[in-house]
């Protein structure tokens, strides 16, 4: 623990992701009380204040129905991570599961899986998760289904590699001699040597689950409005450029932020944990 | 004549790979039994392995019979059969799960062969790092906290914790340093009667061997070449690899030199 | 009096980690004259390895280790050489045979090619030709019969004792003054180790190299080298000639560890006592000449 402190904060760089990512978390948890405007997340029109630069109280500007950017970005971030965190808590136990099967009963089981895993994998990800989109109703919902669709099939791979290298070791043997379930193999002796592994993938897969839900939402294939997006206010912006250029810039830069944030992390945790082997 | 512990007949290991076969087991047979501690010695590619991985039910005989108590083992064990044969394997960085404490690596064994009651079975667990020689309270340590001998030590326990009747020792000292190596032998001697054990004892070893088995069988290139006493096979090694072997050994004093150089010209006899 | 091969005096090496500062030697002093043959023998993290790889200059280039204290190589101090002067002398003056022979060849190269390589960083201009000329009589040299097939296959396609006499003709081909061995041959089966080390003394016998000879093998030392330093913990606690030290061991480690080897002879598992023992006490030096046998 001392040393993974130490890790973190000696680092400049691991430093700034962790003050990175602790800025938008804290946003994000408390939307309600930051943004200072929180009924700006709806459909709200303010025709008074529309299209105005950064200015006192509009941090960020407001956009074209007045509405104030700032809280707007506030609360994208909070449907960014909340999609982020749901398309995890789905593909990362799928992945695990078909990558420990496929890894530890090898034959036909890795024949089967890890063939359906590479198909998924062949086709470019931000295609696969369109073409869901395009039959599916473009929702939150349905937006997550996408990306999960796209994301289990990498933690397969990963768990699959690992679980093979495991397999050898000592004490895999040891728990098959004693007599243990196959069961208690995978999840209890093989999965807790992946964990490093796996954390530090998510990590930096959150980054990416926004950068990837922003771009979709950006195609008008995600989030629909009045629902703050920070794909959608991008591709929404983009049209008044160079005028007011607010509109895209900061919805940007929040992306930008959010994805370093998160690569930062990640790099300082493969450390952490690759020193640890 | 009694039945012996366990009895290998014409037992044959064929591996197909890729682009040819390898025999790494040719009509072995021999018998272990109840109580005494056998030596498998060979270099690489002997065939050691095999035989232990045959006897654990690793993978099944490609010919051939292995019988306990002369019942037949089947390809894929039972649940008394895996109680019955434990393994000590050599490496003690990876014989221990590094996510697991070293309680919980005792623990399955209790758990999947039912021993004692549940609650009991934390005291199981102290007992028997007790018997190895460890505190109690190394249950709850993690193995990266523990050196090579005291990991050694648990694979022991682990052992023990099955209640096993072999215990297969698969080079389980030849990683570790002399003083704590002896130290790990001493232990497997004193446990041998006290918990009615019969050893399997793999190694490359001979001087080791010569001072811990009963008997000894001489495996070369997948086949048994020379099997017999441990005295008597020392006194008199009857096949010209035992001698090859034999005069490799590094020795410390002139005296064992002098022994060694006369065992290797064909035997103690004059 | 000649200039030792290799004086190192009272060298200390620590690493800083983020926790503390850990000494791992506390002042360790050895000498090697031209020719002759030096154990360093103790048990796993005593320190004997961390020392050899000091002599090459490979720690120095780690930065949370601290070192201080003096290697001198042929009366040339190597903290006063630049990190480019020490990595010219590695190879050439100073070469090194590894525990595990297999993994310590490049198994993308043929032998030849690694070979030319190895010639190459003390004569940079040796043709093909040449080095082929060379590298065939150092494999003769090592026992090897058919130089031209080993030298054309590839490191996995030879047997671990192949590979390791390859890397003592390698370590021997620039004419080394001291050849560093970490634990030669302990990945190799019993009888292969035997030949392998019995041909090394027989070279550097005939090339006059110096060996600094790195092993926990107690019995592989006494075969192997004329004098034996016994480390423990970070210090030498006992020094002299090698049948001195085996036959008349005068330090309470030292008899521990003879104590713990079993011996071919029989007579029973040695036995232990729990008890740690008196192994704090000064270092013992048997004098080369009153001592001796």
């Amino acid at each position: 623990m001392r040393r993974a402190v130490a890790i973190l904060t000696s680092n400049p760089l691991s430093m700034l992701g962790l003050i990175l990512i602790g800025i938008i978390l804290f946003c994000a948890v408390f939307a309600d009380f930051i943004a200072p405007f929180p009924e700006h997340r709806g459909a709200v029109v303010d025709f008074a204040n529309f299209n105005q630069p950064p200015n006192w109280p509009h941090l960020m500007g407001t956009d074209l129905v007045g509405r104030d950017l700032f809280s707007r970005v506030i609360y994208a971030y909070r449907i960014s991570l909340i999609l982020g965190a749901v398309v995890l808590a789905i593909a990362v136990p799928i992945g695990v599961t078909v990558g420990l099967i496929a890894g530890y009963f090898g034959r036909y089981a890795d024949y089967v899986l890890m063939r359906v895993t590479d198909v998924f994998l062949s086709i470019p990800p931000l295609v696969l998760a369109m073409s869901i989109m395009g039959v599916l109703e473009p929702t939150l919902i349905n937006g997550m289904i996408a990306v999960t669709a796209m994301w289990w099939p990498w933690y397969a791979r990963l768990v699959y590699n690992m679980t093979r290298a495991e397999k050898e070791e000592g004490y895999v043997l040891a728990a098959e001699v004693i007599g243990a379930s196959p069961l208690h193999v995978m999840f209890r002796e093989i999965l807790p040597n992946c964990f490093p592994s796996i954390i530090t993938k998510m990590t930096l897969d959150l980054g990416f689950i926004i950068l990837i839900a922003s771009s979709l939402s950006f195609l008008g294939l995600g989030v629909q409005p009045p629902t703050p997006d920070l794909g959608s206010m991008v591709a929404d912006g983009a049209k008044y450029l160079p005028d007011s250029w607010w509109l895209t810039i900061f919805p940007s830069l929040a992306i930008l932020v959010a994805v370093f944030g998160f690569n930062l992390i990640g790099d300082a945790m493969r450390e952490l944990f690759g020193a640890d082997q | 004549m009694s039945v012996p512990l366990l009895s290998l007949q014409g037992v044959s290991k064929l591996f197909r790979l890729e682009d040819r076969e390898v025999r790494a087991l040719v009509d072995v047979s021999f018998d272990v039994e109840a109580g005494e501690c056998l030596a498998i010695v060979g270099e690489s590619g002997a065939g050691k392995s095999t035989v232990a991985n045959l006897i654990l039910g690793v993978y099944p005989p490609t010919s051939g019979a292995i019988r306990m108590h002369g019942e037949p083992l089947p390809a894929r064990r039972r649940r008394e059969h895996r109680r019955a044969i434990q393994l000590v394997q050599q490496n003690p960085l990876s014989t221990l799960n590094p996510k697991r404490t070293v309680g919980a690596s005792l623990r399955l064994a209790l758990d999947v062969h039912r021993i004692g009651e549940r609650r009991e079975r934390p005291e199981i667990v102290a007992t028997l790092l007790e018997e190895v020689g460890l505190p109690a309270d190394f249950a709850r340590r993690y193995p990266a906290a523990l050196s090579g001998g005291q990991r050694q030590r648990v694979a022991v326990a682990r052992a023990l914790a099955c209640r096993s009747e072999l215990v297969v020792l698969d080079e389980p000292t030849s990683s570790l340093d002399v003083l704590v190596q002896a130290r790990v032998l001493q232990l497997l001697e004193e446990l041998q009667p006290r918990r009615g054990l019969t050893y399997l004892f793999i190694t490359h070893d001979l001087s080791v061997v010569r001072n811990f088995a009963d008997r000894v069988a001489v495996f070369e290139k997948g086949r048994l070449i020379e099997i017999g006493v441990t005295e008597t096979l020392f006194a008199a090694p009857g096949h010209a690899y035992t001698r090859r072997l034999i005069s490799a050994v590094p020795v410390v004093s002139r005296e064992e030199e002098m022994v060694r150089d006369r065992l290797a010209e064909g035997g103690l006899q004059p | 009096m000649t200039v030792p091969t290799l004086d190192i005096r009272d060298l200390r090496l620590g690493f800083r980690t983020y926790e503390a500062y850990v000494e791992v030697l506390h002042g360790i002093s050895l000498s090697i004259q031209p020719g002759e043959r030096v154990a360093l023998v103790g048990e796993s993290g005593s320190g004997k390895s961390v020392t050899a790889r000091i002599v090459l200059g490979l720690l120095q280039l780690l930065r949370s280790a601290r070192i201080s204290g003096e290697v001198v190589f042929e009366g040339r101090d190597l903290d006063r050489l630049s990190a480019r002067e020490r990595g010219r002398l590695r190879g050439t003056r100073m070469t090194m045979v590894f525990q595990d022979p297999t993994s310590s060849l490049n198994p993308v190269y043929r032998i030849g090619t690694q070979f030319h390589e190895v010639l190459r960083r003390a004569e940079p201009a040796i043709t093909g030709a040449a080095a082929r000329d060379r590298a065939a009589r150092m494999l003769m040299e090592v026992s090897i019969d058919d130089p031209d097939r080993v030298f054309d296959s590839y490191p996995f396609q030879l047997s671990g004792g192949m590979n390791q006499r390859v890397m003592i003709a390698m370590a021997l081909a620039n004419e080394p003054a001291l050849l560093i061995a970490d634990e030669p041959g302990t990945a190799l089966d019993v009888t292969v180790q035997a030949q392998t080390l019995t041909l090394m003394r027989e070279l550097v016998e005939q090339h006059r190299t110096a060996v600094l000879f790195i092993s926990h093998n107690l019995g592989v030392v006494r075969e192997f080298a004329d004098r034996v330093y016994v480390i423990y913990k970070g210090r030498i606690v006992e020094e002299g000639p090698t049948a001195a030290v085996f036959e008349r061991p005068g330090h309470a480690y030292t008899r521990a560890l003879m104590a713990a080897v079993p011996r071919i002879t029989g007579g029973g598992l040695p036995d232990i006592g729990d008890e740690p023992r008196d192994f704090s006490q000064s270092l013992v030096v048997h004098d080369a000449r009153g001592d001796g046998p």
